[in-house]
């Protein structure tokens, strides 16, 4: 470190070599924790390993919300127009969560094929689709309300 | 009539905006100091232009203070029977607003920049008045041209939507104008580092000229951010303090460049070294606050808090992100190689540890942002993911905690060089404090790995972040390096309570009858009653309990669930006691059939130190900023006394 530009080299090679470090560490890490996004006709055709997080985004179906006799546990199915996943939860349900209407579920799948969610999803807003259905067309949403208002 | 004055004191205001920016480049080609030439304007330009914008935004408050539902936006998001608080904090409550406030401060920071600011060279000041003028256009741009907030609906409404339920609180109304205040000031800061490159005026009177503002700006944000968190904490009522959300992450972006960009800045302030380093930061700063700003607005990635979404806005964000940041960058590869290098310094020395903390920080903002964005980029190739605490918590920790190694050491090291084996005491009584708390940890076991290195960790930078004051005079010393401990300090504060909150946590969830009690850490529950009640715009189921610490006294707990008619929307309200060790945190649901009640518990030991920590940070900022301006206005007080004596004695 005697020389300046010596010094300013060192400085940039190390400030350099962590930037990567962390870029590395971050996309190996993001590999194995981003959980992935399913609608229920995935998780049905290409399901998760039991226990891998993943969320899970549909439309709760009518007439599906049973709560357990511990007043606290509920169960429901989450469907998506052409598949239905039973979903269980613990828990004080969000303010907009009702059936017929949207819901994001954080949680796994467990190896008797209930999912099981630790976090329910129901954005702050009575209009509220989760984003990743706004992609379904009129017809699609049209079906999963038919189907689930049956 | 108020709007029509509202939306022409905009128009003015960009068009000065405008000439701001030719006056300012312009004379740039000229040298200064000649008052006759076009820079001259710039200065009273940018007052005008803050002057034109406070009227316009003092219209949108009067719209909305009579609620004028002519005007859509009140419209869209007020209502006749709000309390009239709310009612004014809907004028920046929505996308509209909050960008004609953004705009608002920002021309208040370029007017005050134009009437105190005489540091600098005058061409480096014009240069930063232009680069402001050219970052204000696009928001100018922005509102006039995509988000009016004085358009007109036409037939007026007959009554307002009202303003989202979750929004009407104390808490939240002034919570999105700090985090502006920060965004704003780094926008300034971008100016100050723009203009100095321009000029190649890289000087410690420049990185003196702008700290300032990126005090300013980080105190703003870090009491946004540590009321924001607050906020989730107890609205949501999910009993979490930190979502890893990409609204939250977008507020903690430009919180860590900005903490980056103070450190790097005081090392140029102090030792004229760092000259590229801190320019580059100023501009990743202000880069961080736009794409914070794009991914709350473009709703781009799903997120539970996100609101105003639309993807033509976000679009126009965009555009100007890539404008500023690329312009910038150019301006930076074109110029950096000219700013000459400043001084030297050994690895071992305060600039050394400065260094260290810097390039931590920006790992950690890298890999905020690789993880934030990451949704994005796989959603381009079709795979939907979601990226959350898994990925977060121990991803940042693995550059955290080095850092804060760093920061318990750095600030006993002195400038230039310095050996370890000078400050071997001070060594030894952190490697005590921290083998002490480890043992304590262990000895209470349970606590799973992050929590635990965060409660080592934590307790030894309490006592480090002290050490500097030994041996000095406590009342001689000045009040920045005051700022420095105690928020030091802060961060230690805030670490044991995240790491405490974490370990030690307990959550009770069940159904009980009205007057079954329930138990929940160290506190037994009753269930009195659960009672209706009404508020303004509000009814509420309301249960009361009774609340017993360890068999002591009874205090009344009282949460609700709330429901809202404008719009028709449930919250939750939970109820809060706060203990010196801890908080218990309630919230009634549901009925559960049979005469039952939903009830979800928390004891939460020590949580409040998070928050405490973080007002301990800001209040290290704000003492760090009055010691900083307070030392300014001396020096130049005695500046103009020696040129009054020499001019004196000329005559």
């Amino acid at each position: 470190m005697h020389q300046p530009k010596h010094q300013r080299l060192a400085l940039v090679v190390i400030a350099v070599v962590v930037l990567i470090a962390a870029s590395l560490i971050a996309t190996w890490a993001l590999r194995g924790e981003a959980s992935l996004f399913y609608v229920p006709s995935q998780l049905v055709s290409d399901p998760p390993a039991p226990g891998r997080a993943v969320r899970l985004g549909g439309m709760v179906e009518q007439g599906s919300v049973v709560t357990r006799p511990d007043g606290v546990t509920i169960d429901f199915v989450v469907g998506d127009g052409k598949a239905r996943v039973p979903v269980e939860y613990s828990g004080i349900v969000p303010d907009l969560f009702k059936e017929g209407s949207g819901v994001v579920a954080d949680g796994r799948m467990q190896a008797n094929g209930v999912f099981k969610a630790d976090t329910l999803l129901a954005k702050h807003d009575e209009n509220y689709v989760p984003r990743e259905l706004q992609d379904m067309t009129a017809a699609q949403k049209q079906a999963v309300v038919e189907d689930t208002t049956k | 009539m108020i709007a029509e004055l509202g939306l022409a004191a905009l128009w003015l205001a960009a068009a000065l905006a405008g000439l701001q920016l030719a006056a300012g480049a312009l004379s740039l080609r000229t040298e200064a100091g000649d008052d006759s030439d076009l820079g001259s304007v710039v200065r009273p330009a940018a007052v005008v232009q803050g002057i034109l914008c406070v009227f316009a935004f003092t219209m949108l408050l009067w719209l909305f203070a009579r609620t004028d539902l002519s005007v859509k936006l009140v419209a869209e998001n007020s209502h006749s029977m709000k309390p009239m608080l709310f009612k004014v904090a809907a004028a920046w409550g929505n996308h509209e607003g909050s960008m004609l406030l953004w705009v608002t401060v920002m021309s208040i920071a370029g007017a005050l920049i134009a009437l105190i600011e005489r540091r600098l060279p005058e061409r480096t000041m014009r240069a930063t008045l232009a680069a402001q003028a050219f970052v204000g256009l696009g928001f100018y741009a922005f509102l006039l041209f995509s988000s009016n907030p004085f358009e007109r609906l036409n037939p007026p409404a007959l009554e307002g939507l009202g303003l989202n339920p979750l929004l009407q609180d104390i808490g939240l109304a002034f919570h999105p104008p700090t985090l502006y205040f920060g965004y704003v000031g780094l926008s300034v800061a971008f100016s100050f580092a723009v203009g100095a490159l321009l000029t190649r005026e890289v000087t410690p009177a420049f990185a003196r000229a702008m700290r300032p503002w990126v005090l300013g700006a980080w105190i703003f944000l870090t009491v946004g951010i540590t009321a924001g968190s607050y906020w989730a904490y107890y609205e949501l009522g999910w009993g979490g303090w930190w979502f890893w959300d990409p609204v939250e992450n977008a507020s903690l972006m430009p919180w860590l460049a900005a903490t980056a960009l103070l450190h790097s800045a005081s090392v140029l302030a102090a030792r004229d070294a760092l000259r590229a380093w801190t320019i580059m930061l100023g501009v990743i700063a202000f880069s961080m606050s736009m794409i914070g700003t794009f991914l709350v607005r473009s709703g781009i990635l799903t997120s539970v808090h996100a609101f105003a979404v639309d993807p033509e806005r976000g679009t126009f964000i965009l555009a100007l992100l890539a404008i500023y940041i690329g312009g910038a960058l150019l301006v930076f590869a074109l110029r950096a190689g000219s700013v000459s290098e400043g001084q030297r310094f050994a690895l071992v020395s305060r600039e050394g540890a400065l260094v260290v903390n810097n390039v931590m920080l920006s790992a950690i903002l890298g890999v905020v942002l690789l993880g934030t964005l990451y949704p994005l980029l796989t959603e381009a190739m079709g795979v939907r993911v979601s990226v959350g605490p898994p990925y977060f918590d121990p991803v940042s920790a693995i550059f955290a905690l080095p850092m804060l190694v760093v920061m318990a050491v750095g600030p006993l090291l002195r400038w230039r060089s310095d050996r370890l084996g000078r400050v071997r005491w001070q060594l030894a009584v952190i490697g005590t404090v921290a083998l002490a708390a480890a043992v304590a940890v262990l000895l209470l076991a349970g606590a799973g790995l992050l929590p635990s290195l965060g409660l080592v960790f934590g307790a030894a930078l309490l006592v480090a972040s002290v050490l500097p004051l030994k041996g000095r005079s406590l009342r001689l010393l000045p009040l920045a390096t005051w700022g420095m401990v105690v928020a030091h300090f802060g961060i230690a504060v805030a670490l044991l309570g995240m790491a405490s909150e974490s370990a030690f946590n307990q959550e009770k969830l069940a159904a009980v009858n009205v007057g079954e009690t329930t138990q929940v850490g160290p506190w037994k529950i009753t269930l009195e009653r659960v009672d209706p009640i009404a508020g303004p715009n509000w009814t509420a189921l309301e249960g009361v309990m009774s609340a017993r610490y360890d068999g002591g006294a009874p205090i009344v707990v009282t949460p609700q669930a709330r429901t809202f008619w404008a719009p028709p929307q449930e919250t939750t309200e939970s109820a809060l006691v706060t203990r010196w060790n801890g908080q218990l945190y309630a919230v009634i649901g549901k009925e559960a059939g049979q005469g039952r009640w939903q009830l979800r518990l928390w004891w939460k030991p020590f949580v409040p130190l998070i928050w405490l920590g973080g007002l301990l940070v800001a209040l290290g900022g704000a003492l760090a900023l009055v010691g900083r301006v307070a030392t300014d206005l001396r020096r130049r007080s005695a500046q103009r006394r020696i040129a009054e004596r020499k001019a004196d004695a000329a005559t």
